[in-house]
């Protein structure tokens, strides 16, 4: 067997995985019940998919200048995935969707809630100090 | 500009990745083209200054590497495993919000905390606490109590290697005596 053809064998495996990875994705978005469920679908298996796909292309251009370019793609990746998932679920989380019959615990509903009768608490004083100063 | 300058050697690890992407964007590694890559660097470096990241003022090699391949192999798995409750559980998933406070208190080790546990199966995070450094984590497939511990003792085991890789003495100190405790 030629070097040649087991580059191809191996980088058509990656592509096919890699797909078979977007796929998933795509399939999690469309079947999970809430937000967050959603974005763990949105997160993992991208992130290998594309490192599939981006090391068959690697091995399909038979370089090894393009290496280091499609390291960085995907560090990029491993750095940015992670935050836009964590900003949407926070996001979603405040504006609350999410369906709490779906979860088993959650142990930052008291905290948020403490957190929410502070600012109201805060919120009140201060107003009946405004009004105060206009009399 | 009077603001504090931070040492060369604090701000070397900034330098090398950006002369690293410079050479990786160009496809082109010769010494001319990193010199300017540093030129670059340097000169990106002082005029969008931004606050330093505080690092630990270790980095154990001989543990990164095992980490890392332990990471990739969490990946994948994390990937199947997303794949298969998309696959088969759908609309049905339980899942549960954990807390799990930290031992360190550290920006970047925090951080780097929350970008491996998101990564890796099953996990999530939600909200950042980082006064009490305390990671609230969505868990998928999160069913019950015993889950929810397995899940708060992989956060710490993941805290834990990276202490060991990149935490400060003090920290490594404190892991080993709770380890042997």
């Amino acid at each position: 067997m030629n070097p040649d053809t087991v580059i191809d064998a191996v980088s058509g495996v990656f592509m096919v995985t890699g797909a078979l990875m977007s796929l998933a994705a795509a399939i999690g978005l469309l079947r999970f019940p809430d937000l967050m469920s959603r974005m763990h679908a949105a997160t993992k298996p991208q992130v290998l998919g594309l490192f599939l796909l981006l090391a068959a292309l690697g091995l399909q251009m038979r370089t090894w200048s393009v290496w280091p370019v499609l390291l960085v793609a995907w560090l990029f990746q491993l750095l940015t995935v992670p935050v836009s998932a964590h900003m949407v679920g926070r996001a979603g989380y405040r504006t609350k969707h999410l369906h709490p019959e779906l979860l088993s615990s959650d142990e930052l509903e008291a905290i948020v809630q403490r957190a929410a009768q502070k600012a109201a608490r805060q919120a009140a004083t201060h107003g009946a100090d405004d009004d105060e100063a206009g009399r | 500009m009077n603001r504090k300058r931070i040492s060369l050697r604090q701000e070397l690890p900034l330098l090398v990745w950006l002369v690293f992407v410079w050479g990786a964007l160009w496809q082109n590694f010769s010494p001319g083209n990193l010199l300017f890559g540093a030129l670059i660097a340097v000169l990106v470096a002082r005029i969008f200054y931004l606050p330093p990241v505080e690092l630990g003022g270790r980095f154990n090699v001989l543990r990164a590497v095992p980490f890392a391949l332990v990471f990739l192999g969490k990946v994948v798995a994390a990937s199947f495993q997303v794949m298969y409750l998309a696959v088969v559980r759908g609309p049905d998933v339980v899942s549960a919000i954990v807390a799990v406070p930290l031992r360190s208190h550290s920006d970047l080790l925090v951080t780097a905390t929350g970008h491996v546990i998101s990564l890796i199966p099953g996990s999530l995070v939600v909200e950042v606490d980082r006064s009490t450094s305390t990671l609230y984590i969505h868990g998928i497939n999160v069913r019950n109590a015993e889950d929810a511990a397995k899940l708060r003792k992989e956060v710490r085991d993941t805290e834990a290697g990276l202490i060991r890789i990149m935490g400060t003495r003090d920290e490594l100190s404190a892991l080993t005596q709770e380890i042997a405790a």
